[in-house]
Formats: C-alpha cells, sequence, structure tokens
C-alpha cells in the first residue's frame, strides 16, 4: 500500500517535472541568449540530396551575411539567426514529423522550407496547425497555395509559370496566321503536371495545337516512345519537364536520335548540368529558372545578383543554382519580418510576412493573400556558345533568341 | 491511343524504328536477366538488388572514365570490378541465406539493395549522370530508321555475353560445377564439388553480368543511385517468361519486352509503359500457374 502511494506520488511529480521541461524548452528555445533560432528539416540524404545541400547552403551564406552585418535589430536588440537543421531523408513522411518535432521539442518558432513541393505539402499542415510561419524556398506547386494557408509563403515563382516564357517565344517567332503545334513531355507527378497546365493553358489561349500529351513515369529509363512521336508529328515547340532526369534523358536521346526540333524548352537544365554533360548536343535549349546571376536585381546585403553569384562561388567553389539563391532569399525574408513586426511573436511575424514588400539580389518580393511572391517573374536562358544566356523576360534579356535550332544534319 | 494507333498504321517505319529502339534497350534487360535466372537457379534466391548492380556498373564506368579510361574499355572494367563486389556480398551476407526460406534471402537482397542505393548516393551523389563515348548515329533508309552506335554496341556486347555464357556453362569446368549445383546441390556436394565456391561464383558473375550492363546504360542513357528498381523489374519479368535455364530464352524475352514496352510506350502513352509490364507479370504469373508442368527446372 504504501509503496504504491509512493509510487503514485513519484509518477505526479516525474509527469510534472516532464510537463515542466517540456514548456521550459519551448518557452526559450526559440531565442537563446543573442540568437534566434529558425528550423529547417531539408533532403541531407535520399534522392533530393544534391538539391537539399543546395538549399542548405543558400541558408546558410544568408544567415552569415546577415550575422556578419550585425544581425537583426528587434525592438532595439540586436539579435544573430541560427539555424536548426534535420535531415528529412527525401521522404514527406519523415518532413512532417520533423515540422512536429522542431515546433514541439526544440521550440522553434519560423520554419524554413524543405526542399520539394512534395515535402512542402507534408510540413504545411503542421506549421499551419501551429500557427508557426513557413518561409519556403523550394516548393513550387500551384496546389499549396490552393489550401488556404495563413502561415505558408513562398519566395519562388509558381510551377504554372515555369514554362509559359517558351510558350510566349515561340507565338513571338511564329509568322502571321500560322497555328504553332506543340509536343509536351511531362513527368507524371505534381510538379511537372502543375508546368503542363500553365504552358496548355497559355497555348491554347495564343491559339496553339497541342499534338503530343504525353505523361511520364517517375521511374524513367528511356524516351524513345515519346520521341517516336516528335520525329513522325514534328512538333514546333517540345516541352519537356521530370526533373534533372528528364532533362538529361531529352537532350541524350534527342541527340543519338537526330530528331529535329525548333524550339526546345526544359525545366532543371542546371540541376542536370546539361552544358557540362552534354556540351554542343545541348546548345539552343530553353530551360526555365527561378534566377540568374547575369539580373539586374540587387540589394544591401548581398549587392547585386552578380554579386551574390560570386560570393557563393568565393565559399563553396561552384556556381550557385537558382536553389541556392532563392533559399537564401527567403532568409532574408525572414530577417525583414523581424524588423518590421518588432517582436518574435510568431502571429505578429506572420502578419509582417503578409506585408513584406522588398527588392532583393534575387528579385522583388510581395506575398499575394494565398502566400505566393508575385513580384518576380520566372526567367528563361537559352544555352548559347556553351553558356546559359537570359533571353526572357525581355526587359532583362542578355540576349537574342536563336531560333529555329537549326537542324542535326546542318550543325 | 487511338491517335497513336492511327499514326503507326500511317507511318509503318515508325512501328519499326520503334521495335528496333526497343530491341536495343531489351538487349540491356536480357544482360540484367542472364544473372538473375542464373542465381535464381542454382542458390535458389530472388536477387532484388539486380538493378542496384547495374546501377554500380554504371558508376563503375563513369569513375573509370572519369581517371582516363576510354569508354568503351569501362564495360570488362566495371564487369571485373563488380564481380569481385558480387563475391565479398556472397562471403558477407548472402551465404548466410542460401537454402533458407525465400523469405529469409528476399529481405536479404532487398536490405542490400537499400544499403547500395543510400552508399552510391552518399559516395556518388544523386545527380543523374552519363558518359559520352564519342560514338555517332547511324541514319538508315533516308532517315526512317535512327539508331545511335552505342545502342548498337550494346546489342551486340549483350548477344555475345550471352554466347558465351552459354558455351561457359556446357564446357568449362566452373560452367558444368554449377549446372550440376543447381539441378542437385547436395549430390554435387558427394561427388566432391564445392558447392559453396560455385554458389559465390554464381553471384559473382550475376553481379559482373549485372555491371556490363549498367556501364552500357550509362553511356546509351543515364543513371542516378535510385535508377536499379526498373531493372530489377524487368529482369524479373525476363526470368519469369524464360524460365531458369535457358540462355536463349533469356535473350529473346528480353529483346521481346524491350520492343513490346517500347510499342506500348507509344501507343498507351509513356504514363502506362511501366504499368504494362506489371499487368505482363501478372498475366504470365498467373498463366504459369495453369499450365506449370509439374517437372523440375534445370540448367541444360
Amino acid at each position: 500500500m504504501i509503496l504504491e502511494n509512493v509510487l503514485r506520488k513519484l509518477g505526479v511529480v516525474l509527469m510534472a517535472a516532464a510537463v515542466a521541461t517540456v514548456t521550459a524548452v519551448g518557452a526559450s528555445a526559440k531565442v537563446e541568449g543573442d540568437t534566434v533560432y529558425l528550423g529547417a528539416a531539408i533532403s541531407l540524404t535520399g534522392k533530393y540530396s544534391t538539391n537539399g545541400a543546395h538549399t542548405r547552403k543558400g541558408y546558410d551564406l544568408a544567415v552569415e551575411q546577415i550575422n556578419a552585418a550585425g544581425g537583426v535589430t528587434v525592438d532595439g536588440v540586436a539579435y544573430k539567426l541560427g539555424i536548426v537543421y534535420y535531415d528529412d531523408e527525401s521522404t514527406p513522411a519523415r518532413g512532417a514529423q520533423l515540422a512536429e518535432r522542431l515546433i514541439q521539442q526544440d521550440g522553434v518558432q519560423f520554419i524554413l522550407g524543405p526542399y520539394s513541393s512534395g515535402l512542402t505539402r507534408a510540413m504545411a499542415p503542421i506549421t499551419e496547425k501551429y500557427g508557426i510561419p513557413m518561409v519556403e524556398a523550394n516548393g513550387a506547386s500551384i496546389s499549396l497555395f490552393q489550401e488556404g494557408y495563413k502561415y505558408l509563403f513562398a519566395v519562388l515563382s509558381t510551377t504554372e509559370q515555369y514554362l509559359q516564357g517558351a510558350v510566349a517565344l515561340a507565338a513571338e517567332t511564329a509568322g502571321e496566321g500560322q497555328t504553332l503545334r506543340v509536343g509536351l513531355a511531362m513527368e507524371n507527378d505534381p510538379f511537372s503536371q502543375d508546368v503542363r497546365a500553365g504552358v496548355i493553358a497559355d497555348a491554347e489561349r495564343l491559339g496553339m495545337r497541342i499534338v503530343i500529351d504525353d505523361k511520364l513515369p517517375p521511374e524513367l529509363n528511356d524516351m524513345s516512345a515519346t520521341l517516336a512521336k516528335v520525329r513522325a508529328l514534328r512538333p514546333d515547340l517540345l516541352v519537356v519537364s521530370g526533373h534533372a532526369k528528364g532533362a538529361a534523358l531529352a537532350i541524350r536521346q534527342i541527340a543519338d536520335s537526330r530528331i529535329d526540333i525548333p524550339m526546345l524548352a526544359l525545366t532543371h537544365c542546371d540541376a542536370a548540368q546539361v552544358i557540362e554533360k552534354f556540351a554542343e548536343k545541348a546548345e539552343f535549349a530553353l530551360c526555365a529558372s527561378q534566377w540568374a546571376p547575369g539580373l539586374s536585381y540587387s540589394d544591401e546585403l548581398f549587392g547585386s545578383a552578380r554579386d551574390f553569384a560570386d560570393l557563393f562561388e568565393a565559399t563553396f567553389d561552384y556556381a550557385p543554382p537558382y536553389q541556392s539563391a532563392e533559399s537564401a532569399a527567403a532568409v532574408m525574408v525572414f530577417a525583414d519580418a523581424f524588423e518590421r513586426a518588432g517582436s518574435f511573436d510568431p502571429a505578429a511575424v506572420r502578419d509582417a510576412l503578409a506585408a513584406t514588400d522588398m527588392m532583393t539580389f534575387y528579385g522583388g518580393i510581395n506575398f499575394d493573400d494565398a502566400g505566393r511572391n508575385i513580384a518576380k517573374p520566372m526567367v528563361l536562358f537559352q544555352i548559347q556558345d556553351g553558356e546559359y544566356r537570359v533571353v526572357y523576360p525581355s526587359e532583362a534579356s542578355e540576349a537574342e533568341l536563336r531560333h529555329p535550332t537549326p537542324r542535326w544534319s546542318e550543325r | 491511343m487511338f491517335e497513336n494507333l492511327q499514326l503507326l498504321i500511317d507511318y509503318p517505319s515508325l512501328g519499326v524504328d520503334l521495335i528496333a529502339n526497343g530491341l536495343m534497350i531489351g538487349a540491356i534487360f536480357a544482360l540484367a536477366a542472364f544473372g538473375m535466372a542464373l542465381v535464381w537457379g542454382v542458390l535458389g534466391i530472388i536477387n532484388i538488388a539486380q538493378g542496384e548492380f547495374v546501377m554500380l556498373g554504371g558508376f563503375v564506368a563513369l569513375t573509370a572514365a572519369g581517371l582516363g579510361v576510354p569508354p568503351l574499355l569501362t564495360i570488362p572494367l566495371a564487369a571485373i570490378a563488380l564481380f569481385i563486389l558480387g563475391w565479398s556480398l556472397y562471403r558477407l551476407v548472402i551465404f548466410r541465406v542460401v537454402d533458407r526460406d525465400l523469405f529469409v534471402s528476399l529481405l536479404a537482397t532487398f536490405g542490400l539493395s537499400i544499403i547500395l542505393q543510400q552508399l552510391s548516393n552518399e559516395i556518388f551523389g544523386a545527380d543523374v549522370r552519363t558518359l559520352e563515348t564519342g560514338l555517332g548515329t547511324m541514319v538508315l533508309f533516308d532517315g526512317q530508321i535512327v539508331l545511335a552506335e552505342i545502342k548498337l554496341v550494346s546489342f551486340v556486347t549483350a548477344l555475345t555475353v550471352g554466347l558465351v555464357l552459354w558455351a561457359f556453362l556446357k564446357r568449362a569446368r566452373l560452367g558444368q560445377a554449377i549446372r550440376a549445383t543447381a539441378q542437385n546441390a547436395r549430390a554435387a556436394r558427394i561427388l566432391g564439388i564445392d558447392t559453396d565456391r560455385v554458389y559465390a561464383a554464381t553471384y559473382a558473375l550475376n553481379a559482373a553480368l549485372c555491371g556490363a550492363a549498367g556501364s552500357l546504360v550509362v553511356m546509351a542513357w543515364t543513371i542516378h543511385p535510385y535508377i536499379g528498381l526498373p531493372y530489377t523489374v524487368r529482369s524479373f519479368l525476363v526470368v519469369i517468361v524464360a524460365g531458369l535455364g535457358n540462355i536463349v530464352a533469356v535473350i529473346t524475352a528480353g529483346l521481346g519486352l524491350g520492343a513490346l514496352e517500347n510499342l506500348a510506350g507509344f501507343i498507351l502513352g509513356a504514363e502506362y509503359q511501366i504499368a504494362f509490364v506489371f499487368v505482363l507479370m501478372v498475366i504470365l504469373l498467373v498463366g504459369r500457374n495453369f499450365w506449370l508442368r509439374r517437372k523440375r527446372e534445370y540448367l541444360e
């Protein structure tokens, strides 16, 4: 009897202690000393590990730069930024779990997004549930912004805009009264299907005809069936989207099979490193990008887009992919919102985020009601003489579009 | 679907082109399937890590080419490297699960496949990679049929390897020992065959064949650490169709699968290509159950 009583009391005491610890951690961990912590679950292993690493480098570079410049000043006190990282192993379930962990156990109250739309989609309901703001830089799927989330903000252009520039360019080059024929080879995943929807909407608006509409399987290892259609139907514009493997396979097999396409537009060229891998086989291809070092944007922290690129290259020994640039911009957005909110209260920061209107080396940032950045257009590169040259939008372009792509027999 | 079919009727050369390209990738399926048939027949193990061996062969070829080895020479190099890896994996893992329940070996090789995937992701990165051979493209019949020369190389290599393998099993001492062990391991042991060595050699040979296939894949297509599964599934399908002991049947089934799959991808749409493979597999498994001859499979 006595033992039972003691045990029961001990249990109560232990439980109280546990609760006290959890709440203590929850209350103090978001700001430790002079450092405010952001949380990020990104793909350090698994199939997105390369892009996860690009994302992390972007975050780290921005944090370093902001801290070197004196950190963020909130309510007259200067704070440094810090990031709590976890590895989401490229799986959405793990990402959701880690979001929960960051918020519940680590007491982090501000989340930086993971890599990919799939993972962002897994984490968004969690941050929303706890009312924790998430600024994300790598989840472009339009469907993320149709859920009515109030705490989700994206600095990048959404998916449906990715290749609309190619459609616009194709329309510009077409002569009067010509009906352009468009071929689509898009991976059967949310990202590429959103890209597809954007292309189809624009193509139909401009009176083009869709002659091929293939959905590539995620475990894509050969495209010859689709390319046979291209050879037979000769579309004026072929649009391919299937992450790095789609871009690499498309360039490899179009060149190997000598298929003539007047205009080829792709996503993920730089992630697939098509210039390094295929050299002249990749010439003339158009590539969608969120950002380019040649753009004329600038800010006080990093300087111009070119300055960011130089700093990144000096730090990490390779040119920054756009994933790193947009990730750095996400950190800048948080820093800006903290200063304007004047506190680290998640709700106040959320409202400050919603009112964001700033210029960065990455482009303008201004969120609409759904949390999308509407101040920055997509960029389209063309591979010219072994280099990416911006050809769209025309006001930011560095080079003239080379059109049409010469036939293989004439190259 | 109907417009695709119509297209095929309007342009018959398109069908030939599709089949030709399908045969090329089918040859790779056959190459990966030889080893699966051997391992299944001799060790009684369905090697789920088959596609990962193919993937590793590709990375070995890439690494070798990076060190200055001419691309085509990476084919034997990848085979040798994978032979050594296969032997080591046998000594480390596989010998513990031979003669055990099928589930145990399935789990073991499934585990191996995940470990190999993650390790290569760690070592080589998740990027999509490809190797330039400098070979050109053949344009036949006034551009009706276009074939990359590297695909032709892989086709010829697969057929040659098949032939050599067949001769090896018939003539070489080790080949005969492999066949004997497949027929009756206990009897083979009584007659003085070191079956454990035969098992190790068979598993290593399988890895070597996959390695060669992988080096061809990286030259004609692309690889990344997660590309293994499609090759495992296809080798499995080829072995189900061809049976365990017949190399000619493996070649035929591999080529046939490649051609059929490419046609299906064209007619049904690329998104149904792998679905088609799975449906085919289910039909074949059910069909085989119906017509299963109650006869022991053996290596001829």
